[in-house]
């Protein structure tokens, strides 16, 4: 299975969850609403990791440096990878349409180098690391401007092994 | 009757002979010279009286090669055709003396004559060009001769040969683009390597659009290609043979691998490597598969592309704080910056004539194709839009073709041409979008 795959996998284990969720069945028949359950959370599940952790943090036009919304995020990533020991991931770095096909893919790998030396720096070890970049490839926003490009300029950090996925 | 040369080449199944033969005629020396560079600005008038049929089994193909012909030297923006209608005089013999008067009267300068052979499975084409006004024939006549599935390639080296006496350049015609072929919504997109003529004609492709690929590039031998694809789930260089489409992946590299060129004797390739997020040039040696090493440092260094001789190397980096381009040795050192102006610098290819390096420009948000000597003077913006991108070289250095994507969420590629005048610009046509035009050189 590639990593494609998996987390082509995972929104769809996501998107049950979301539906499940509205049920009140997911998180132990707790709600955000109510903020009833929300101690019965595991933290360290996968579903902890996507929805309240957040696997995605940004990064300003033409820079892979880590702002402070950042690395609160990834801080809570490294701790829940410190609390599941035997996952590994994979750091997609992404860049927006802005800048030329090869040099985005430079830069792509840049963020998601940044990103793996932060979470290394935290504890995890290098080698359940791995990273990749899509340059300009992989929008997850379409329209050509700020707002867009703002999302897409982006690195994803993907459990891609130890979860059963 | 003189063999010029007779060639076979497996590669698109072409078994080509050319004869050249003399006319007797006058000795009025032509006069006609189109000059490429910048001075045309009028288009030279010619005509072509479709082909003669020399058998029944001639004539459909005679009308399409005529076409063909036609169209190649229209798409150079160069020539206007006289259409058929205007023509006063018809050509029903390939010998017959030319009715020059009738010719000048409706002011064709250039005159195409030619005559279609098509039997026993083999297709023979002749032609003549004349200088109408001097009343004298540029050159000597040609014959060429293949199976009659390769009317098409005929018919571009009639053309290119017309070219290369109407303006005294090498003609671009026979040859082949290697491209991205794109389908699906922008964030869903598919690609897939394809292959076509010069024109958008003879569509093939060259993989399933399973895997993202990126940024085909032809060998000198016009039969490999290197390319990008993720089949592996991480950027990677590959080989590939585009008749047996056999390939092979360049996996002894570390890190991801991209941006690859082969060096002009087709001996080396040299490609970005990104290893822990710092990207470098190396280069490859395709018999020894040693790897050399020509950049280092935490800067991007990327986009390398070699000189004509293979001694040098241009590339983009921004070791200066933004992308910009340099130059250097083949063997890697000191790098010299040639780009000085406003705005970032990228995808730096030498031209074939060595005397130009053309690139992607981004300044003010919008995108440019350009073009600059190699010492950095004389920096010309041939394009503007939302992104144009990575120029390719014609096989004589004078055309050059890039990918144009429009702006907005159903925003997407197309390829483009464009003389390295600035004029002449035009959409290629494609099946699909398309984008990573690479041209190959003149197929032999």
């Amino acid at each position: 299975m590639t990593y494609l795959t998996k987390s082509a996998a995972i929104l769809a284990l996501l998107a049950t969850a979301a539906c499940t969720d509205t049920t009140g069945g997911l998180f132990g028949g707790g709600s955000d609403v109510s903020g009833a359950g929300i101690g019965s959370i595991d933290e360290t599940s996968l579903e902890y990791f996507q929805a309240s952790i957040g696997s995605t943090v940004l990064f300003a036009v033409d820079q892979s440096s880590l702002s402070g919304d950042t690395i609160a995020t990834l801080t809570a990533q490294a701790g829940w990878l410190n609390a599941n020991p035997t996952v590994s991931v994979l750091i997609e770095g992404h860049a927006d349409e802005q800048g030329t096909r090869e040099y985005n893919i430079a830069l792509g790998s840049k963020r998601a180098s940044s990103v793996r030396d932060y979470l290394v720096s935290q504890g995890v070890t290098d080698g359940r690391i791995s990273i990749v970049s899509y340059g300009k490839e992989r929008p997850i926003a379409v329209c050509s401007n700020v707002s867009c490009w703002s999302q897409n300029r982006r690195a994803v950090t993907i459990v891609s092994g130890g979860m059963g996925v | 009757m003189a063999v010029l040369y007779r060639i076979t080449g497996a590669a698109f199944g072409l078994m080509l002979a050319l004869v050249a033969f003399t006319v007797p005629v006058s000795a009025q020396q032509p006069t006609l010279k189109i000059d490429v560079t910048g001075g045309v600005i009028e288009p030279v008038p010619f005509a072509i009286p479709a082909f003669i049929a020399e058998n029944s089994a001639s004539s459909a193909i005679a009308t399409n090669i005529t076409r063909v012909i036609a169209e190649d030297l229209l798409s150079t923006g160069l020539f206007r055709e006289i259409p058929k209608a205007a023509h006063i005089s018809g050509v029903s013999n390939f010998n017959a003396p030319v009715q020059f008067a009738d010719w000048r009267a409706i002011s064709s300068q250039a005159l195409i004559v030619g005559a279609v052979n098509n039997s026993g499975g083999r297709l023979t084409v002749k032609f003549r060009l004349w200088d109408v006004f001097a009343q004298a024939p540029m050159g000597e006549g040609v014959q060429l001769s293949g199976s009659p599935e390769n009317w098409r390639r005929i018919s571009h080296k009639v053309a290119d040969a017309v070219y290369s006496r109407l303006t005294g350049e090498t003609g671009y015609f026979d040859s082949k683009i290697v491209f991205v072929s794109e389908t699906g919504p922008k964030n869903d997109r598919s690609k897939r390597l394809a292959i076509m003529d010069h024109d958008g004609a003879g569509l093939a492709y060259l993989t399933s659009d399973e895997h993202l690929v990126l940024a085909p590039r032809f060998s000198p031998n016009n039969r490999d290609i290197l390319y990008t694809s993720y089949e592996t789930g991480i950027p990677r260089v590959y080989l590939m043979n585009v008749d047996t489409l056999q390939r092979r992946v360049f996996s002894n590299l570390p890190g991801m691998g991209f941006a690859p060129r082969f060096s002009p004797d087709g001996g080396k390739i040299v490609l970005s490597i990104s290893e822990r997020g710092n990207t470098d040039i190396y280069t490859v040696d395709l018999s020894s598969g040693r790897r050399t090493r020509l950049t280092s440092g935490p800067s991007i260094d990327t986009a390398p592309s070699f000189s004509p001789d293979g001694k040098q190397i241009v590339f983009e980096s921004d070791r200066g704080g933004s992308q910009q381009l340099y130059i250097m040795s083949a063997n890697g050192g000191d790098a010299k910056r040639i780009s000085f102006g406003n705005g970032r610098y990228a995808t730096p290819v030498w031209s074939p004539r060595g005397d130009l390096v053309a690139f992607t420009k981004i300044v003010g948000g919008r995108f440019h194709i350009g073009v600059m000597r190699v010492d950095g003077t004389q920096e010309r913006l041939l394009t503007a839009s939302f992104i144009d991108e990575a120029p390719t070289w014609s096989p004589n250095g004078r055309v050059l073709m890039f990918f144009r994507v429009t702006s907005g969420a159903n925003g997407a590629p197309q390829i483009y041409s464009v003389d390295v005048t600035g004029r002449n610009m035009h959409m290629v046509p494609t099946a699909s979008f398309a984008s990573d035009p690479a041209w190959s050189g003149l197929l032999k």
